[in-house]
């Protein structure tokens, strides 16, 4: 009898769990993105009649291969990246039937290199980020291709980097592999302070993956300290240790100004208008991404663009530029959103 | 090296201090490592609940709010729909113009002003008008919840010169406390809401909710099968190669990692049954697949203590083997079996690895209503709060994290309870 009970329970319970016409918009991807999504998604839900769509935060690769596995009701409606759609991600979403993606970019994300306000602000170049921080620096002046032998990094304080830096230990606390913020830094910084070397410049063309090689591999050797995903721990680690970097998006800065300060690179102050201006070297752009076959399927979709790029909403003075989002430019945000409202299909 | 003129008396007499000091030594030792213990869990406790104690309280600020209808709801009709999407931030602007009528003249100051107070109290006068469309046109006495960072300044965490905030805002709030129009209140928010992406607005009772169902689904399903399967295999199973393996791959699955049950719960349950993502009824089903091994093993043990006599007897005097189990085994069994039912359940409540799997780590503003509403749990909230850029998110981590410990106190004292009350030492 029980045995019965329990089996029929389990049969029921399998049965009502099955998906059922979702009426919930459902967001994933980006973690970088997903402080702004979900922001928006909650005024979304308490400004509409619409339910408050779900934000996954998943990463950006792991939210497009979320996204792209297919049309329907157990796949998300939308996906978030810190970088843009790559090419095969476009053709294993054709694969899987989704044809139609609108594409909308949302604003930019600054990586700051930050310390306690303990001690004086460093004023970097890309330069001095790529020699404290690469696992192999050219020895010698690196001319040209043929010309430039590569030793271990050697720099043990900033002083070694660059004359005018202060004589203090390199120690840089900064996110792990795994990380996009990690893969921007990479990507922006070390990778435009190695090619400042004419000679690893002139590599890129001759021999691409010892390039990538040379300018995308951090040092090992304690200087660069993986301090995990978590950017708050980052930066309570820079309050207790003044003379540490801290390696995290802007909007942590933003939230901390009182405490930390952003080195200059090239020059150029971490600020909200130097990122805006696109002054500022390490700044990235923010995507989402949504289906269109899912557009009057699910409740409130072309609503939530609307609601995204209103300039309530993403302008310089809407409510996400206050959570850390760095805003387009007016004429960029204008063509974006006629873009997006228009579902104006994406074209790479 | 012992002396051969001495006697075995004296051997033993000359060794014992050594062997006093050494049993002192021993004590000391344990003493220590206790006290090691137990000062990191004071640190511990300490620690979170300094930091955590915080959210608890909310600072809120006095608007006397005039429910404009010519704002709210023009053509007067009490659309309900009309009504959700009307601008009640208009409304607390223009309350907040009412206290400062030079501030809101130019549009700068007024953003400045306005962002004084959280956008909650538009939030929460839009609820009340939705509950009661009569409010419209009446002018009433609301305590707002301030913005996180005037929280966080009153709380002490910022300090006035922190250059977060100008000086208008400061000469706004200092004007306003001495208006007696601020104060810091019972933060029943945090017990009432959802996940918010404001601080001051940011609640439990969503992850709450979604433990809740998860753990319910999770122990309806294990605690059945998982006694059932014990009962099998400690009183009926022949012991043979198969019962061996069968016993071996329980014990396997009780130390696998929790991540590989959320791997196969997303193959399982959302790829080949099609079930909803983020639903805590698989959170719950993916929980219990975790639990089981460790109920079985917890049965089978406290099956075996019953000593044997029992059986015997019942068997002997009559009783059929399922009688003598159903009638003598399993009662004397069961305190036991709750125990190590209660604290398989209290590490389910602790689980996050698994719920990444099934999108259960997710933004979800809405409680749940029930086990196939989207929702999270109190781990989860530990970590999307944790990795939040806002500063107040810091304390609500710490009290997210009091709450979870609490649950789970509770649930192990039970369980010690449980123990003490009704268990049999033969």
């Amino acid at each position: 009898m029980k045995k019965t009970l329990i089996a029929a329970l389990f049969a029921g319970v399998a049965v009502a769990g099955a998906a059922e016409a979702r009426d919930q918009i459902r967001i994933v991807g980006s973690s970088t993105v997903f402080p702004f999504s979900t922001a928006v998604a909650e005024r979304f839900g308490k400004t509409t009649s619409f339910k408050t769509p779900i934000v996954e935060s998943t990463g950006s690769g792991g939210g497009l291969k979320l996204f792209c596995t297919g049309i329907g009701e157990g796949h998300p409606d939308i996906t978030n990246a810190s970088r843009r759609i790559k090419a095969n991600e476009v053709k294993k979403c054709a694969e899987n039937g989704i044809a139609d993606v609108i594409e909308v970019k949302i604003g930019y994300d600054g990586i700051v290199l930050a310390n306690s306000r303990a001690t004086d602000r460093m004023s970097l170049t890309l330069k001095d980020v790529f020699l404290a921080l690469a696992h192999e620096v050219p020895d010698g002046a690196c001319g040209s291709a043929d010309a430039c032998p590569m030793k271990a990094n050697p720099n043990k304080t900033w002083k070694d980097v660059n004359a005018d830096l202060p004589d203090v230990r390199i120690e840089v606390l900064g996110p792990p592999a795994t990380s996009g913020t990690r893969d921007a830094f990479v990507e922006l910084a070390m990778e435009g302070g190695c090619k400042a070397f004419a000679g690893i410049a002139a590599m890129k063309k001759a021999d691409k993956k010892a390039y990538k090689k040379v300018c995308h591999t951090i040092r090992e050797d304690g200087a660069y300290i993986e301090a995990g995903e978590n950017d708050n721990l980052i930066v309570q680690k820079l309050t207790t240790n003044p003379r540490a970097l801290g390696i995290f998006g802007f909007s942590f800065l933003d939230q901390n100004d009182d405490t930390l300060q952003g080195s200059t690179i090239n020059g150029v102050a971490p600020e909200f208008e130097e990122i805006a201006d696109g002054n500022y070297p390490v700044s990235r752009a923010l995507f989402f991404y949504a289906k269109k076959a899912h557009i009057g399927e699910v409740p409130g979709i072309a609503e939530f663009i609307a609601e995204f790029t209103n300039e309530a909403t993403w302008g310089p003075d809407g409510y996400l530029a206050d959570k850390g989002l760095i805003p387009m430019s007016d004429a960029e945000r204008e063509e974006w959103r006629a873009a997006a409202n228009g579902l104006q299909n994406l074209s790479m | 090296m012992t002396d051969p003129r001495q006697s075995p008396t004296e051997t033993i007499l000359a060794s014992l201090p050594r062997r006093r000091r050494a049993e002192a030594r021993f004590h000391f030792y344990g003493i220590a490592a206790i006290g090691i213990a137990l000062a990191f869990l004071i640190l511990l406790i300490g620690a979170i609940g300094h930091q955590g104690i915080g959210a608890f309280s909310q600072t809120e600020i006095a608007l006397d709010v005039t429910l404009d209808e010519s704002v709210l709801d023009p053509s007067g009709t009490r659309d309900p729909e009309t009504l959700s999407t009307a601008n009640y931030r208009a409304v607390v602007r223009a309350a907040l113009g009412e206290i400062f009528p030079d501030a809101v003249r130019k549009r700068r100051d007024r953003r400045k002003l306005t962002a004084l107070v959280s956008v909650g109290a538009g939030f929460e006068l839009r609820e009340q008008v939705l509950e009661n469309p009569g409010l419209i046109g009446r002018t009433m006495r609301v305590w707002a919840p301030a913005d996180d960072e005037v929280d966080m300044l009153f709380k002490g965490v910022t300090a006035r010169d922190s250059g977060r905030f100008t000086e208008k805002q400061l000469g706004w709030l200092d004007r306003l406390e001495a208006e007696d129009r601020i104060r810091s209140a019972f933060n029943w928010r945090f017990f009432s809401n959802g996940d918010s992406r404001e601080p001051e607005l940011a609640g439990i009772l969503g992850a709450m909710s979604g433990s809740f169902f998860a753990l319910m689904t999770c122990l309806v399903l294990s605690f059945p099968l998982g006694v059932m399967a014990a009962i099998y295999l400690e009183e009926f199973a022949p012991r043979n190669r198969w019962t061996d393996l069968v016993e071996i791959n329980i014990n396997n699955l009780a130390a696998v990692p929790s991540i590989v049950f959320g791997l196969l719960g997303l193959a399982a349950f959302l790829g080949f049954m099609g079930m909803a993502r983020s639903a805590p009824l698989v959170g719950g089903m993916v929980l219990a697949l975790m639990t089981l091994p460790t109920i079985i093993i917890v049965t089978r043990a406290s099956l075996g203590a019953v000593p044997p006599s029992i059986r015997e007897a019942a068997i002997g005097l009559g009783a059929s083997r399922m009688q003598a189990m159903l009638h003598h085994t399993l009662p004397l069994a069961t305190p036991g079996i709750m125990t190590g039912t209660i604290i398989g359940m209290a590490r389910a409540l602790g689980e996050l690895a698994p719920l990444i799997m099934i999108g259960m780590v997710a933004f979800i503003v809405d409680v749940p209503q029930g086990p196939l509403d989207p929702a999270s749990a109190l781990p989860v909230q530990v970590y999307i709060w944790a990795d939040s850029p806002e500063r107040a998110f810091a304390e609500k981590t710490a009290a997210a994290i009091i709450v979870l410990l609490a649950f789970l106190v509770v649930m192990n004292l039970t369980a010690v309870i449980l123990r003490r009350r009704f268990e049999r030492r033969w």
